[in-house]
C-alpha cells in the first residue's frame, strides 16, 4: 500500500500523500502512462449516463441516509424546538450561542482534546511496534494475530461494559490483581475519580484501536520491498538506522491514513465514554460527542436545536483537525528538515 | 488519503506473500531468537485476549459470585446457568433476532449497491468519478455518531423511529464506503482481458460482472461481506437512539439491561456478550489473511 502511494502516477490511484494536492477525495491523478502490472489497460472511458446507472443505487442510499440527515442537522441547528421535539420556529444563531456559552463547554473541549490526542498518539506508537512484531515470522504467529483482532471484532459497547467491571472499585479484576501483587495498598476508584477515569478510558480506547492500526502498519510494512533492506544491511546500517531512515519514511502514507482515520474514529467514539462514565452525573467527563448526545436525548434540557448546533460544531471540529494534520504532514514532506 | 487505498488492497495482499515466506527468517525458526519471539508472541496474545478470558470466567460462575469480595480469578462453582438463562430468555432471543435481521439485511443491501459501484469505478473513467469517490469518503468521515441528531430527526419526521427499516437503511448507508473500497481493489486486480472475452461473446456488462467477475473475486466479496456484517452487528449509537422499543433492540443495546442501577446480573451480561462476540470473532479470524490487503481502505471501528 505504501508503495502504491509513493509510486506516483499509476492509473486512477489517488494523489500520493506527498503530492501537491493530497486531497482527501479520490481525485484521479490522470491517465496512467503504463501501470506496473498493466492492469489499468482495460480502464475505458464511459459516459456520465452509464455511470449514473451503475452508481445510482449507492448514490440514492447515501443521499437519503447521509446527505439528507446532514442537511436536516444543519437546518435543525437554526430552529427552535419544544422539549417534545416539535418545531416552534426559527432560532437564528440562538442555538449556537446557547451551545458556545454553556459553562460546561470548556471542560468538554479539554476532555475531547486529551482523549483524541492521547489515544491516537499512544495507539500509533504501540501500533508501530506491534506491526513490526506481527510482521516477523515465528511459530504461533497466526494464533497471536487471532488474539490481537479480538478487540477489533468485538462490539465496542461490550468491551466497554467489560472494562467497567474490570476497573470496578469493589469487584474489579484490575484492583484485585494490583492488590495481590502488592502494587497498591488499597483499591483504586478508577471510574469515580476524573483523572483516573480519563486514563482508564484512554487505556480502553488504545486497546480497541490498536488492532486496526497495527494491521494498517503491517500492510504498510509488507509493501516495502525487501531489497531496500538488503542494500542497507550490506552498507552496514544498524537496525535502528534502517528503521528511522528507511522504514519510517516509507511508512509515511500508512501513517497518514492511520492518524487521520484514528482521529476520526476516536473523536466520534461513543460507547467507551458513554458506558465507562455512565454512572457519573453531569458533563465533567464527557467529550463533545457524548455531550451532544446528552443534550439531545438524555439531559433535562432535551434540546434538539442546541444538540444539532453541537453536532454541526463537531463536524466542523473534526474536519478542521483532519485538514490541519494533512497540511502539516504535507509541509513537512515538502521541506524535509 | 483514505482514497489512496482505493485500489491498493489486492496489491497489498499480494505483497504480503513474500513476508511470510521470508526464507531467511524461516531458517532461524528453531534458534533461541525464534523461541523468544514465540514466547513474546504469546505474551502479546495474552494481553489482548485476557480481558475476554475474564469475561468467560465470569460468565461461567453464578451471578452472585461475580460480585464477591475479594474477587476470585477462577469460579468457585462452575456453571452454565448464565448461558441457559440467557438463551431461554425470550427477550434476549428478540434482541438476537433483531441483530440477525438487521445485520443480514443491511449487509445484503450494501452488497447490492456497492458491487455495481465498485465494479464500475474500478473499470471505467467517467466525468464525476473523483466526485463520487470523494462523496464516499465523506460518508466515512461523517460517522453516524456525529449525524445522529439529524438521523433521528429524519426518521422521526418519516414516522420510522423504532422500525427495522430505519436501522437497516442507516447501517447500510454508512457501510457502503468500506465495502466499496475492498471490492474495488479486488475488481481492479482482475486483468481486463478476462472480461473482454466474455463481453465479445455477447454477454452484457451486468452478466459479465455476475458470471465472470464475482466468481473470480470471491475472496474479496467474502471479505467485504464479513466486514460489513461485523460492522452492522456491532453498531451501537444509532440503534440506541432509534430502537427504544424493548422488543426491537439489537443485542448491543439490549444486553446492557442485564446490568442497571436496579439489578446487576453480570454473568448473564457476559454470557449474552459472548454469544454476541464469538461468532464475529470466528468470522473475523477466517478472513484474517485478507485483512492486510483489505483493510487499508478504512476501518471497522
Amino acid at each position: 500500500m505504501a508503495r502504491v502511494l509513493t509510486d506516483a502516477p499509476s492509473g486512477t490511484r489517488l494523489a500520493p500523500a506527498r503530492a501537491p494536492k493530497p486531497s482527501i477525495g479520490g481525485r484521479a491523478s490522470g491517465p496512467a502512462p503504463s501501470s506496473r502490472r498493466g492492469r489499468r489497460r482495460g480502464a475505458n472511458e464511459a459516459s456520465g449516463w452509464q455511470a449514473l446507472l451503475w452508481l445510482s443505487p449507492a448514490l440514492l442510499l447515501i443521499a437519503a441516509i447521509v446527505i439528507y440527515p446532514a442537511i436536516t442537522l444543519f437546518s435543525t441547528s437554526f430552529s427552535e424546538y419544544s422539549i417534545t421535539g416539535i418545531r416552534k420556529g426559527d432560532a437564528g444563531f440562538a442555538n449556537y450561542a446557547g451551545f458556545l456559552s454553556s459553562p460546561d463547554l470548556p471542560k468538554v473541549v479539554l476532555n475531547t482534546g486529551i482523549w483524541v490526542v492521547a489515544v491516537v498518539a499512544i495507539t500509533i506508537l504501540i501500533g508501530l511496534a506491534l506491526a513490526q512484531f506481527l510482521s516477523k515470522d515465528f511459530w504461533g504467529r497466526r494464533v497471536v494475530r487471532w488474539a490481537v483482532i479480538v478487540p477489533w471484532a468485538a462490539a465496542l459497547v461490550i468491551t466497554s461494559q467489560l472494562f467497567r467491571l474490570l476497573f470496578d472499585y469493589y469487584h474489579g479484576t484490575i484492583n484485585a490483581v494490583l492488590l495481590a501483587l502488592h502494587v497498591i495498598p488499597k483499591p483504586i476508584d478508577f471510574l469515580g475519580n476524573p483523572p483516573l477515569l480519563m486514563a482508564s478510558m484512554i487505556l480502553v480506547g488504545v486497546y480497541v484501536s490498536l488492532p486496526f492500526t497495527a494491521y494498517l502498519f503491517v500492510a504498510g510494512l509488507s509493501a516495502i520491498p525487501t531489497d531496500v533492506y538488503e542494500a542497507a544491511r550490506i552498507d552496514g546500517a544498524s537496525p535502528w538506522q534502517i528503521y528511522t531512515t528507511i522504514t519510517l519514511p516509507l511508512l509515511r502514507p500508512a501513517m497518514l491514513i492511520a492518524v487521520v482515520l484514528n482521529m476520526i474514529y476516536v473523536f466520534n467514539s461513543f460507547p467507551i465514554i458513554w458506558i465507562m462514565n455512565g454512572s457519573n452525573p453531569g458533563f465533567g467527563n464527557d467529550t463533545l460527542i457524548t455531550y451532544m448526545y446528552k443534550i439531545a436525548f438524555k439531559s433535562a434540557q432535551h434540546d434538539v436545536g442546541v444538540a444539532a448546533a453541537a453536532g454541526v460544531f463537531n463536524v466542523i471540529v473534526i474536519l478542521i483537525a483532519v485538514i490541519v494534520y494533512v497540511r502539516l504532514t504535507r509541509t513537512r514532506a515538502e521541506n524535509p528538515s | 488519503m483514505t482514497s489512496t487505498s482505493v485500489q491498493s488492497p489486492s496489491q497489498a495482499s499480494r505483497r504480503t506473500a513474500p513476508l511470510s515466506a521470508g526464507s531467511t527468517l524461516r531458517r532461524r525458526r528453531r534458534s533461541p531468537r525464534a523461541v523468544l519471539l514465540t514466547v513474546a508472541g504469546f505474551i502479546v496474545a495474552f494481553v489482548f485476549a485476557s480481558p475476554y478470558l475474564v469475561m468467560l470466567l465470569d460468565a461461567l460462575r453464578p451471578s452472585g459470585e461475580v460480585l464477591a469480595t475479594p474477587p476470585r480469578l477462577l469460579p468457585k462453582v462452575w456453571t452454565l446457568d448464565a448461558f441457559v438463562d440467557v438463551v431461554s430468555d425470550p427477550v434476549f432471543r428478540g434482541w438476537l433476532s433483531t441483530s440477525l435481521i438487521v445485520s443480514v439485511t443491511s449487509t445484503v443491501l450494501v452488497m447490492l449497491v456497492a458491487i455495481p459501484a465498485a465494479y464500475f469505478t474500478a473499470r471505467f473513467r467517467f466525468r464525476g468519478r473523483g466526485l463520487f469517490l470523494m462523496l464516499i469518503i465523506v460518508t466515512q468521515m461523517f460517522a453516524p455518531t456525529s449525524l445522529v441528531v439529524g438521523i433521528y430527526r429524519e426518521f422521526y419526521d418519516w414516522g420510522l423511529v423504532n422500525t427495522y427499516t430505519s436501522l437497516i437503511l442507516t447501517d447500510a448507508a454508512f457501510n457502503i464506503a468500506f465495502a466499496l473500497w475492498i471490492l474495488q481493489g479486488f475488481f481492479a486486480a482482475i486483468p481486463a482481458e478476462v472480461e473482454e472475452a466474455a463481453v465479445l461473446d455477447g454477454a452484457g456488462r451486468m452478466r459479465t460482472l455476475l458470471q465472470v467477475m464475482l466468481p473470480l473475486t470471491l475472496p474479496g466479496v467474502v471479505t467485504a461481506i464479513t466486514f460489513t456484517f461485523i460492522a452492522t452487528w456491532n453498531e451501537y449509537v444509532v440503534a440506541l437512539t432509534l430502537m427504544q422499543d424493548e422488543s426491537k433492540k439489537p443485542l448491543t443495546v439490549g444486553i446492557s439491561s442485564y446490568v442497571t442501577a436496579y439489578q446487576q446480573n453480570w454473568s448473564d451480561l457476559f454470557a449474552a456478550s459472548l454469544i454476541a462476540i464469538v461468532p464475529v470473532v470466528i468470522l473475523f479470524a477466517l478472513i484474517e489473511k485478507h485483512l492486510v490487503g483489505g483493510l487499508t481502505a478504512g476501518a471497522v471501528k
